[in-house]
Order: C-alpha cells, then structure tokens, then sequence
C-alpha cells in the first residue's frame, strides 16, 4: 500500500531582512537592507525594498518579496489611476487609507508583507511614518522597524529616538521624540543597521534608503559645505530628479527634496 | 436604474471566491477605483472589499488559520497578527466610562505599546479593538460611513443599537470565515447612554458593564468590586483608569499605556493617555501613604509593623 500523500497549499516564503524608517519635523527617513535569502541561502544581496510611490511618500516592504513587489506594484497602478482622476499626487494620508484597504482586500489569503510608509504629510509639512500589519491595521508613528531583524533594532529605536528609559536632568525639559536633527537620525539609522548585520545572519550587503525634506525646511545640510558634518562615515548621497524618480512626475508636488541614501554593510 | 439594480444584485461575501477572475485587478474596474471615494474607492455597496480574493482551496479558513494566528493561536504560523488586550467600558449615571491598554503583542514581542483601541466612529459613538487590530479598525471605521450615511437618509443620529446590530450583522455574514474581534460600541442617543458587546461569532449584548481580551477578567475584578451605579464622574473615571492597570500589571498581553475617553450627551471626550508602570507605582505610593496615615491615627507602631501578618 502507498503511504497517503497530504498536498497542501503553501503559497509563502519567508525572504528575511529588515526595514525602518523614521519621521522629523520636516523631514523622513526610510531605509533597508538589501539582501534577500530563504532559509541560510544568500539569493540576491542587491533586490530593492524601498520604493518611491509620490514625491513626498516612500514604501518599504518586508517579508515574503514575490508578495511585496506585487503589492508595490498594485499600490503604484492605483495612484496612477489617481493622479489621471486628479491632476494632483496622492497626499501621504490617503495613500495610507489606500494601502489598508488593499491590504484588507487580502484578508481571507493576505499578502505575507509588512509594509512602512514613510514621507511628508501634505497639510503641514511634517515627517510622517505609517505602519501596516500584513491584513491592513494601521498606525501614525514616529519610527517603525520591520522584518526579521525587528526585535533588535526596534528596542534601540525606543532608546534612541523615544528616549524610553531616559530620565531628563534636574531642571531640563521633557524629551521630545519629534525635534532630532537629521544627523542624528541618519546616525541612528546606520548605527542600527551594522548591529542588525553583525548580530543577525538575514541582515547585511547594503543599506538602502531615502531622505525625503519638507518644502518648509529651511536648512540644506545634506548637500554642499555642511555634508561632512550629517552624513555618517561610508554613506553615500545623491539628490534625486523627481524624472528619475519611478513616479508621476508631471505632477509631482513642489518642494519636496528627495535623496537616495547607500551604505555598504558587511557581507558575511 | 441598471446600477441600482446591480449593486442590489451584489453577491454575499461566501461566494465572492466562485468569480475570483473578476477582481479588482483583472476586469470589472468601476469608475469608483479610479481615485475617488478616499481609500474606500474599492468598497462594493454592501462594505466588503471589490474583488476580496479567496485562496483556491477546498478549506479556505483551514488555510487562513494554518498561515495566520488570527482565530487559532498558531505559534507557527509564519504571518503574526497583532493580538492581546484588555479594554473596558462600563454605563453609570453619568455617561459611559470607556478604558483601554495599547499594547499589541505577536507571540512573545510587543509589536506596539502605541495602539489606538478606542476607534472614534464620530463624535458620539466609540468602538474598541480587541482581538484582530485590522478587523476591528477597518469595519469600525466602515460602521461609521455607514452612520454617516443614516445621517443623511433619516436626517437624525442613529441610534447605538442599529449602530451596533449593522456591526453584528457585517461580522455574521463572515461567521467561520476567520475574523477575529470583540467589540463594544458605545454612545449616547435618545435613550441615554448605551452599550453593547459585538464579537465575531455574531454575539451582540446590550449591557451595563463590559471587558473584553486577555486582561479582562483582572479588569472585572476591580471594576465589580468598585462599581455603582451612582458614580460619580471623578470616581467613575478613576475606577476605569484603576481596572486597566490592575490587568496591565497582572496580564503580560496588556500594558504600556492606558487611554481614557468618557462619553456624555453631547458627545465624547479623550481624557487622556497615561503610562501603566507609572500609573502603578503612584497608586503603590497612594496605598503606602494611607495606611500609614490610619496607622497614625490609630496611635499603633510604624508601617513596619503593620507589614507583619
């Protein structure tokens, strides 16, 4: 007698690496690692998980990357859809909406991804960072990190950016998570990153990303003199042309800025 | 004429999956996706998400609570939704109470000590998020389009009753299909203050007091043993306040901060988010401080003696 076969539908993989992103006042930080594996196999050290959607509104996505590319994709056809209805960019809120209830369409056979939306809020100007649960719940935040190497870098976050378990000085003012300088975020962020590589074995290659500044900000200190004082060792910068930008550029809001950011991290 | 009969053609959701080739994606896109209609443009009439996609299995909620942990705590399960809470809302004389914790937890990890539990539908009714965060957010916010629209129909607020039932009725469609929540919508209407627990096996309960996730039964403890009627809004605000920290101090899945909201004739109101550690060690201090005042008044030895059982 032939041992009984079970067949099972088992559509998911897991592909490993990390993502993160963190607001300002008038500015965004969004980044990622850019290696991709399953199980202890390296399939790809450069495959994207951080994408322009707007010229003020980056997504990054992490968990199963055939999910994530399709979802990317979709969220892309309908702002496209949008801005031909429109004539104008899909404000950073809305695209916020969008994505839960694309996500929630998912609900019965969901979308194994974890999605952080990150850019400039249209009404005021400030940075702003949206995180999503793989069936659409959703949440305005001042960080998020996703991905596998989450529980090491999100605990560093809350030190970091939230002061969690800080105590002010005698005589000084409360903490506020919302007034870092970019510098200081750009710090963070790649300090948390080669921990994440050094202790984790799905994170490392490069770290990806983008800076997104508000139309209001008033200091240039990502380019030109100021640069050797922002921008970590070994990381890279280049202003983006919103024509390069994998956007809908004709109508592409003002003022906002948006850099690429890279950094080499270790291989190993 | 013709939309009006489709749209009353739309099918139930249980046999969304037979048409999976007419998605969203693939045929059938209304005027409504292209951009209008906030990120609801995708909605059909009836709220179920156009071209809601079913996996192509015999057993599709067997399939959906192998992969997530939203009905069945499968630790195994690869794609972790958040989970675990405690909230509470209770009827008194002077409107309702409604508290919540704000931690969400997947397995071991708090995924966030920031979750908003209490959903404002509008500015007289709230709802809380207990079991599947995604769940409770998007039919909340759903119910309150669909108030919205009561509004405008019958020129007069909807009752909290049919607020509820239109919930109760949405997740009953779903019954077995894997939604996960337990609700309480609550507000006030001609009848007063009113309440009423929604889950997703379609149970709905009108009641005075409720709790509602793996706390509960600390927060129950408090709160029965503190509840009256007569309260008043300064004593019933700190007993809901009192009963969420009593369950984030006992229920590892509860914790971090705790949301307040009170809800009054003409509307509600947010009183405010407050730390659960330091909530606890202030009613530690207040416990410390009256017992040594008793034990004062008493004539008796120190508060060293008094810890001697």
């Amino acid at each position: 007698m032939p041992e009984a076969i079970q067949h099972r539908f088992d559509p998911y993989s897991s592909n490993g690496g990390s993502i993160l992103a963190i607001a300002g006042k008038d500015f965004a930080v969004v980044a990622g690692d850019t290696r991709q594996s399953e199980g202890y196999s390296i399939q790809s050290r450069y495959q994207k998980k951080v994408f322009p959607l707007t010229s003020k509104a980056i997504l990054a996505v992490n968990g199963f990357a055939a999910d994530g590319n399709n979802f990317v994709k979709r969220v892309k056809q309908r702002l496209e859809w949008y801005t031909h209805a429109h004539n104008k960019e899909m404000p950073i809120k809305s695209i916020a909406r969008l994505i839960q209830t694309m996500l929630y369409a998912r609900r019965m056979f969901p979308y194994y991804v974890y999605n952080v939306l990150a850019g400039i809020e249209e009404d005021d100007g400030t940075g702003a960072v949206y995180s999503f649960d793989p069936v659409g719940s959703y949440e305005r935040e001042t960080c998020r990190a996703a991905g596998a190497a989450q529980s090491l870098l999100q605990p560093f976050l809350d030190n970091q950016i939230y002061f969690r378990n800080h105590t002010p000085a005698p005589g000084q003012p409360p903490f506020d998570p919302s007034t870092h300088p970019l510098s200081t975020v750009l710090s963070i962020l790649v300090d948390s990153f080669s921990s994440a590589t050094e202790r984790h074995i799905e994170v490392g290659d490069f770290l990806e990303g983008y800076v997104i500044l508000s139309p209001g900000r008033t200091s240039d200190d990502l380019i030109g003199e100021g640069v050797k004082g922002v921008l970590p060792e070994g990381m890279t910068v280049e202003e983006q042309d919103p024509e390069d930008l994998d956007v809908q550029s004709a109508v592409a809001g003002k003022g906002c800025r948006v850099f690429l950011v890279r950094k080499e991290l270790k291989r190993d | 004429m013709e939309s009006l009969v489709a749209s009353l053609n739309s099918r139930p959701p249980h046999l969304l999956h037979d048409n999976a080739e007419e998605n969203e994606y693939e045929g059938d896109a209304s005027l409504a996706q292209w951009g209008s209609s906030g990120g609801f443009g995708n909605l059909m009439g009836n709220g179920v998400v156009r071209g809601m996609e079913m996996p192509r299995v015999p057993d599709p909620t067997a399939f959906l609570s192998h992969h997530t942990d939203s009905i069945s705590s499968n630790s195994q399960a690869k794609i972790k939704l958040a989970h675990g809470t405690t909230t509470l809302a209770f009827r008194f004389r002077g409107g309702i109470i409604v508290s919540v914790d704000s931690r969400a937890s997947a397995g071991s990890y708090i995924a966030s000590g920031t979750v908003k539990k209490v959903i404002e539908i509008n500015k007289y009714l709230l709802g809380t998020m207990a079991g599947g965060a995604a769940d409770c957010q998007y039919w909340e916010t759903y119910l309150g389009m669909q108030c919205r629209m009561h509004e405008l129909r019958n020129k007069e607020r909807i009752s909290v009753a049919a607020a509820s039932k239109i919930l109760a009725n949405i997740v009953y469609e779903y019954k077995g299909r894997g939604l996960s929540m337990g609700t309480m919508i609550c507000g006030w209407d001609k009848t007063g203050p009113a309440l009423f627990y929604v889950d997703s096996d379609g149970t709905r309960l009108k009641g005075d007091i409720f709790s509602v996730g793996s706390g509960s039964t600390f927060a129950y403890g408090v709160l029965d043993q503190g509840y009256h009627w007569d309260l008043t809004d300064e004593e019933a605000q700190e007993l809901g306040r009192r009963s969420i920290v009593a369950a984030g101090h006992r229920d590892g899945y509860s914790g971090n901060t705790n949301n307040l909201y009170h809800v009054r004739e003409n509307g509600w109101e947010f009183l405010g988010n407050l730390d659960i550690s330091d909530l606890w060690y202030k009613y530690e201090e207040e416990k410390k401080t009256a017992r040594k005042e008793k034990s004062e008044a008493a004539g008796t030895g120190g508060v060293e003696s008094m810890q001697v059982e």
